[in-house]
């Protein structure tokens, strides 16, 4: 038997099929794996005994033959973004200190619900604010391709936990969120496979909200069958959740079957932005060879409000967030550093519970939804979302995916950028239009930097055709044929 | 005849618009399922939607929806059928989420009309603006503890229906009106029970003065969160006393928010701080924008209630009542369901009669609502039934009719059992009137001598000789035919 943790996720579900081992042998392979790599802070919290727990519980139903399907006993983890009943949630901030949630996140639930194993909770950025994963307070993750040149790298972010774990084999694969970038982000800075499905598809039900209407749940894993395999399992119609949409959720490995011949793939010149790395450049390129010669038609579109993308986001994204982190005031749960007064209560609550970037957002929130303001920055950052949105629906009148660069760059070193929120926010510059418009993405490891660091190419589909999407990027897997791993 | 301040400089008209908020009557709250009810021990109807935990997400309750726009149908308003709820955002101890989710720039019924039963009988129409919907805050209870403030969430999230009012009213009198027919529109629609005191009603007041015959609206002040109807007609008249004295004085009025103090009647500012908010309104992204097709509306207007006004024109058109009676009928739905009861197939006049002088007048004695009244409708119909057939004189239908309150029993059994029942038996009542005359020689001698006066004297004397049972009708004539009148 070669080692458990080298097993992707599809693999390990056809060993407890077959009986090769069972969940608890598997389960505890990745505990120990976790343990020996406390190193990368990809963990905020671990659960071994929920995890030894359930894993033991799925091997007694598959003994009675009562499994429960094909991700009955697999583990995962968590970004520790998801409330999960009796085990600590913090978002990664202060400010959640202590705070033990007495209900289980919809997107959790179902996984528990279909037997999966939790081993523990994801490192992210605070709040799922970041793209480097330094703005956690419980520190930085590193990434498990680092160092490079004495430096420890960012695994990316916000999900950049979730995405070490899963490169490093300390998960066979995670579940991250993503508002502009945080699970495709990470997913190509770390060389796996990273989806972001249609907005609606999962359910926002008990995950600790960063903007409202971008923010949405998906897997990270080694493989496109494996994140098949696992958005399968996530997703659901949530009548908990006004946003989620009732559409029934397709068999995704079903849907991988089947070339390219026959997809219209759009290459939108737009995104190419000005100072794209020649690198990026080059593998977006050999990304549309690859995809025209497995029988695709490539052909050109247009997406001409894609500069006005990211100020956009980052108008939205604040405002929301500065309402949506209002509830966390020092009365209820979390953190509270008492004052003279519910005002001096609640500025020092807040002032010592959030790090820096979080109040920058908050404030740059409050600012953009302040009287005098609204109309100057939230209102119209709204018409030219709807106009970005717009640019997408025309593209797929004529295409039936989009494939563009995942990232500007390879992972950077942990430290730089720090105080360059602008070059920061200038990471999910191609995520965040899919992210406006609540269009379905994903990250597929395709090649490597010059530092021999690996690089994604993202895919976009219409919405709640992850089918599509996921078809076209075992494409993409099969002929890049990613093979280097991190230095685990 | 309008309200009028009268100054040194003439005189002036008072201009007030209400802002009313009334409790939606449903099961659960605006967006949890956690239960309405008025009372339980503190926070124990919270959900962890209103105590808003992390990745709580709101969702609509329809029947909340429902009641908004039943609401709007009986404020004869346009029902929106596409309305937005936003985020009202501020911090308070007992607001969780740190916002209040209510609808602004579009809210769920547009305008509309109530029309104000004047106690003059005429009526008069005030104009509505808008009604909206949105959810109340928690309680802070700061004087449980010296050093320390507690919080109940029972109230978070409960559904609101904020109805906003046209300043259209003209002083405490129409405000008064207003109120009270709001009130009654709500309590026949059922969408707000409409209890001032216990909040589920609550009001703020606008108020603004100007000269009688300006057209221009002069700046307004805001008195916030007063609780009955009373206190609503005291602080308007309060306060545009104090408006007039200002401008008088040559000052000017600050538009401001100011609170009514129900122990001295009058109005004071409140600081400043505790109203300089900027509460950035912005669609709430939890939440789609409510859209209402054509069937979720009709079939709401199909189920409608008919109304005090529609009910009103009934009753004056089909059972003869007048403008006023019909008006003191219609203003509590119970009156009007209890008099109907008690009216049909009779003589409604005399029904509406018999509500008003004696049963309202009985009511008011004892302090019970008329659902609660110790006489049935039946038993009241009844009653006036014995009248109109000549069983019982109006005299001894009183009586009965205080023995109905005592005991609950039927006026029929009441009168077998009494012998109440009035003579108009002829040679019984001839036999009486025999018998006086022969007693009292001397007024039958002024009788025949043509002195009217004593007519009343001989019938009365008849009573008394029959226990107040003789049919005084009949009395009078066999008196004229025995002494020839």
């Amino acid at each position: 038997m070669s080692d458990l943790t080298d097993l992707t996720l599809t693999e390990a579900a056809d060993g407890l099929a077959r009986g090769d081992f069972s969940s608890l042998d598997l389960t505890e392979a990745f505990l120990a794996a976790m343990e020996a790599r406390r190193d990368l802070n990809a963990f905020i919290t671990e659960t071994p005994d929920i995890a030894r727990d359930r894993a033991r519980a799925s091997d007694a139903r598959r003994a009675e033959g009562a499994t429960r399907g094909r991700l009955d006993g697999l583990p995962y983890a968590a970004k520790d973004l998801y409330c999960t009943e009796a085990v600590p949630t913090t978002a990664g901030s202060h400010i959640l200190d202590g705070f033990v949630p007495t209900y289980e996140s919809t997107v959790t639930a179902n996984l528990r619900d279909a037997g999966m194993v939790m081993l523990g909770k994801a490192n992210l950025d605070e709040f799922a604010m970041g793209s480097s994963n330094v703005t956690s307070h419980h520190g930085p993750v590193r990434n498990p391709w680092g160092p490079r040149n004495g430096k420890d790298l960012v695994p990316g972010g916000s999900s950049g936990g979730s995405a070490a774990a899963v490169a490093a084999r300390l998960a066979p694969a995670a579940i991250g969120t993503d508002t502009g970038g945080s699970i495709r982000q990470p997913a190509a800075f770390c060389g796996i496979v990273g989806l972001k499905p249609t907005y609606g598809r999962c359910s926002r039900w008990g995950i600790v909200a960063f903007a409202s209407s971008l923010d949405q749940a998906g897997p990270m894993t080694r493989t496109v069958a494996d994140a098949a395999l696992l958005l399968g399992g996530m997703a659901s119609h949530d009548p908990r959740d006004s946003t989620s949409v009732p559409v029934p959720v397709p068999d995704y490995i079903a849907a991988l079957a089947g070339g390219a011949r026959g997809l219209r793939v759009g290459i939108p010149g737009d995104y190419a932005v000005d100072g794209m790395p020649s690198e990026i450049k080059a593998l977006w390129e050999a990304g549309a060879g690859w995809l025209g010669e497995a029988g695709a038609e490539i052909v050109d579109v247009a997406l001409p409000h894609t500069r006005y993308a990211l100020p956009t986001y980052y108008i939205i994204a604040p405002a929301e967030a500065s309402s949506n982190l209002a509830r966390y005031d020092g009365v209820r749960f979390g953190l509270r550093v008492p004052g003279d007064s519910l005002e001096t209560m609640y500025e020092n609550t807040r002032g010592a519970g959030f790090g820096a970037e979080v109040r920058r957002r908050v404030l740059i929130g409050t600012y953009a939804l302040s009287s005098g303001y609204y109309d100057a920055y939230y209102l119209k950052a709204q018409r030219v979302r709807a106009r970005i949105a717009e640019d997408f629906r025309r593209a797929f009148e004529t295409v039936d995916l989009l494939l563009t660069p995942t990232a500007p760059s390879a992972a950077f070193a942990i430290g730089d950028k720090e105080d360059d929120p602008i070059a920061m926010y200038l990471n999910d510059v191609f995520t965040v239009p899919t992210s406006l418009a609540g269009l379905p993405g994903i990250s597929v490891p395709a090649g490597l930097s010059g530092d021999g660091l690996p690089l994604g190419l993202h895919l976009i589909g219409k919405p709640f055709d992850e089918s599509t999407l996921l078809r076209a990027a075992g494409v993409l897997e099969r002929t890049a044929d990613f093979r280097a791993s991190a230095s685990v | 005849m309008p309200y009028l301040i009268e100054g040194h400089s003439g005189d002036w008209e008072v201009i007030v618009g209400l802002e009313v908020h009334a409790q939606a009557i449903t099961e659960s709250k605006l967006f949890s399922g956690a239960a309405t009810a008025f009372g339980g021990a503190p926070n124990s109807h919270v959900s962890l939607v209103d105590a808003a935990m992390p990745g709580m997400l709101p969702v609509i309750n329809r029947r909340a929806v429902e009641q908004a726009v039943r609401t709007g149908l009986g404020l004869r308003a346009k029902i929106n059928k596409i309305s937005v709820f936003e985020r009202k955002n501020y911090f308070y101890a007992d607001l969780p989420p740190g916002y209040q989710i209510s609808q602004y720039q579009h809210p769920i019924v547009g305008e509309g009309t109530v029309t104000l039963d004047l106690p003059d009988g005429t009526t008069r129409e005030v104009g509505i603006e808008r009604l909206h919907m949105e959810q109340d805050a928690g309680k802070s209870l700061h004087d449980r503890d010296p050093d320390r403030t507690f919080v109940d969430l029972n109230r978070a999230g409960v559904p609101l229906m904020e109805i906003v009012s046209k300043p259209d009213i003209r002083g405490p009198e129409e405000a008064g009106a207003y109120l009270r027919k709001l009130r009654a529109i709500l309590r026949y629609l059922g969408t707000c029970d409409g209890n001032m005191e216990e909040g589920s009603m609550r009001c703020d007041v606008n108020v603004s003065v100007r000269k009688a015959g300006d057209a221009d609206l002069r700046t307004r002040t805001e008195i916030k969160n007063v609780n009955s109807v009373r206190f609503v007609m005291q602080a308007i008249e309060y306060e545009a006393a104090r408006q007039v004295e200002v401008y008088e004085d040559g000052g000017q009025v600050v538009q401001e928010t100011r609170l009514f103090n129900a122990q001295t009647g009058e109005t004071k500012s409140m600081r400043s701080k505790e109203h300089a908010h900027d509460y950035r309104y912005f669609p709430d992204p939890d939440l789609l924008p409510l859209v209402l097709d054509d069937g979720f509306v009709s079939e709401i207007a199909a189920t409608l209630p008919e109304l005090p006004d529609d009910k009103k024109r009934r009753f004056i058109d089909d059972l003869g009542l007048s403008s006023y009676d019909a008006s003191v009928l219609v203003a509590e739905r119970e009156t009007a369901d209890y008099f109907e009861r008690a009216a049909t197939g009779r003589d409604a006049k005399l029904v509406a009669n018999w509500v008003i002088t004696n049963l309202f007048g009985a009511l008011n004695k004892m302090g019970k609502d008329i659902a609660d009244s110790p006489v049935p409708a039946d038993h009241l119909g009844q009653l006036a039934d014995l009248v109109a057939n000549g069983t019982l004189s109006s005299r001894i239908a009183k009586e009965v009719f205080e023995t109905m309150l005592e005991t609950g029993r039927a006026p029929g059994a009441i009168v077998e059992e009494k012998g109440l029942r009035q003579v108009s038996d002829s040679g019984a009542l001839e036999a009486m009137v025999d018998q006086v005359i022969a007693a009292n020689p001397d007024q039958a001698e002024q009788f025949r001598q043509g002195n009217r006066k004593v007519a009343g004297w001989f019938v009365g004397q008849v009573m008394k000789l029959s226990k107040g049972q003789a049919n005084p009708g009949m009395v009078n004539r066999i008196l004229s035919e025995k002494l020839g009148g």
